[in-house]
């Protein structure tokens, strides 16, 4: 509906000028045909409002500002990890295991891809082992036993060229399913 | 004995007593219509029961015990309300402190055990209906809302778990949170929502999906133990409650607790 189209501006003129309904018309009272305007008006105001109200009810249980540790953070030198370990230093602040090997370095985040568990590194069977269904990840994060559907992420690794730190940002995860793990944002080379 | 009758004379005409009891002595069959019709409690239960609805083998009392556990826990979780702090520094030593400290420590092993007996009541008061057939015209309207009933109990049963604050608590919401990731759409890992891209960016990813707005957060945290607290006490009794109204009601107005076929 146009904006211009009032209730009553819609009613023609009629040839009863003088009679009781012409007189109620002036007195700008409701008509027959002034109804279906009102009332298609009145259905979609309502509409309009309760539609207005979910949107501000659901938007307002997604917060701003989240009280968590940051996504991104630095990590000390890459001479501070031993070759062939997973270093754990991180895993309680940030949820980050970091692995070294020969020839790169990268960041396992450590939410098991099941059902969001914290897996634990088991050094004497060198595996990671979810406690809460028991999947089983290899040192690389691919997925071996229990029913998880996929390997652990990757997070974005890197090496500040200011001071040559480590730096970790769990905001962009790589996906081995999805071949992301050849992303030279997925590793540093050593 | 003259005067006994006299003080009860007195008691029954007073004002007081006319303005509780409106109708009077229901002894005639209007005024029992009457009373039914002033009364909103007693206009929620069926005026007339049938001698099959009273027999426990045939409804197995299982919609009446719903209701009572369902009471038990407004009552219990009511009290408890006032020892309990939903915050990560108090929560858990203030479920220690209700079973060792405050008085009558039994009050939150009843809210517990009394949860577990609805969940079940709620699941025979189902299958007994399925199994008589009770849900078959005119009752579907009410099964329909005996499911949406059976939902917001497992809900409440949900949101009330992660309450102890333990690591049972954490761990078990945060798998069962995760199902939410799943939500065609809305959840990141599931379905369609992969579609949903600006460019190449996705627009649904962990910070933004249906278990972000369900937790209020990337994990378990703070703010989802502020969020199930006042589903699990507010929110979702409050709709619950609605509800349950609606269901007894509609008991009635579909013809009574159903008969045997």
């Amino acid at each position: 509906m146009s904006e211009e189209i009032t209730p009553y501006q819609v009613v023609p003129k009629t040839p009863l000028a003088g009679s009781a309904a012409a007189d109620i018309r002036e007195q700008g009272e409701m008509t027959r045909r002034s109804f279906p305007f009102v009332i298609t008006a009145a259905w979609l105001a309502l509409t309009a409002a309760l539609g207005g109200l979910a949107s501000v009810l659901g938007r307002f249980m997604f917060p701003n500002v989240l009280f968590e540790p940051v996504q991104k953070f630095k990590a000390g030198f890459v001479a501070d990890y031993a070759v062939g370990e997973v270093d754990e230093r991180w895993k309680d602040k940030f949820g980050i295991w970091l692995v070294r090997t020969e020839e790169v370095m990268y960041a396992l985040i450590s939410v098991c891809t099941h059902l969001g568990c914290t897996p634990n590194w088991l050094p004497t069977q060198n595996k990671f082992k979810c406690p809460c269904h028991g999947s089983g990840y290899y040192k690389s994060g691919v997925n071996f036993e229990g029913p998880t559907p996929r390997p652990l992420e990757r997070a974005k690794i890197s090496i500040d060229i200011a001071d040559g730190q480590i730096v970790v940002d769990k905001s962009k995860q790589f996906h081995q399913e999805r071949g992301e793990w050849t992303d030279p944002e997925s590793f540093i080379k050593i | 004995m003259a005067s006994v009758r006299a003080i009860q004379e007195n008691i029954v005409n007073s004002q007081i007593w006319k303005s509780v009891f409106r109708v009077g002595i229901p002894n005639t069959n209007r005024k029992r219509v009457l009373a039914v019709l002033g009364s909103l409690i007693l206009h929620l239960h069926p005026v007339k029961v049938r001698r099959s609805g009273t027999r426990m083998s045939y409804t197995w009392c299982m919609g009446g015990t719903s209701f009572f556990l369902f009471l038990v826990e407004t009552v219990t979780g009511l009290l408890l309300m006032f020892y309990y702090r939903p915050t990560i520094e108090y929560a858990f030593t203030d479920i220690m402190d209700l079973r060792e400290q405050a008085p009558f420590g039994i009050m939150r092993e009843m809210h517990r055990w009394g949860a577990h007996a609805m969940v079940i009541a709620v699941w025979l008061h189902m299958f007994r209906v399925f199994m008589t057939g009770s849900y078959k015209p005119p009752r579907e309207f009410n099964w329909n809302v005996g499911v949406i009933l059976l939902v917001l109990t497992l809900l409440l049963s949900f949101t009330g778990y992660l309450l102890p604050w333990d690591q049972l608590a954490i761990w078990a919401i945060t798998v069962g949170s995760s199902m939410a990731r799943a939500t065609p759409g809305a959840g990141n890992e599931g379905p369609m929502s992969g579609l949903i891209k600006l460019g190449d960016i996705r627009l649904i990813h962990a910070g933004d999906d249906a278990r972000f707005g369900l937790i209020g957060g990337r994990s378990i945290g703070a703010a989802t133990l502020l969020r199930f607290y006042v589903l699990h006490c507010v929110a979702i009794p409050l709709v619950a409650g609605f509800l349950m109204a609606i269901h007894f009601w509609r008991v009635r107005k579909d013809g009574g607790i159903s008969g045997p076929l």
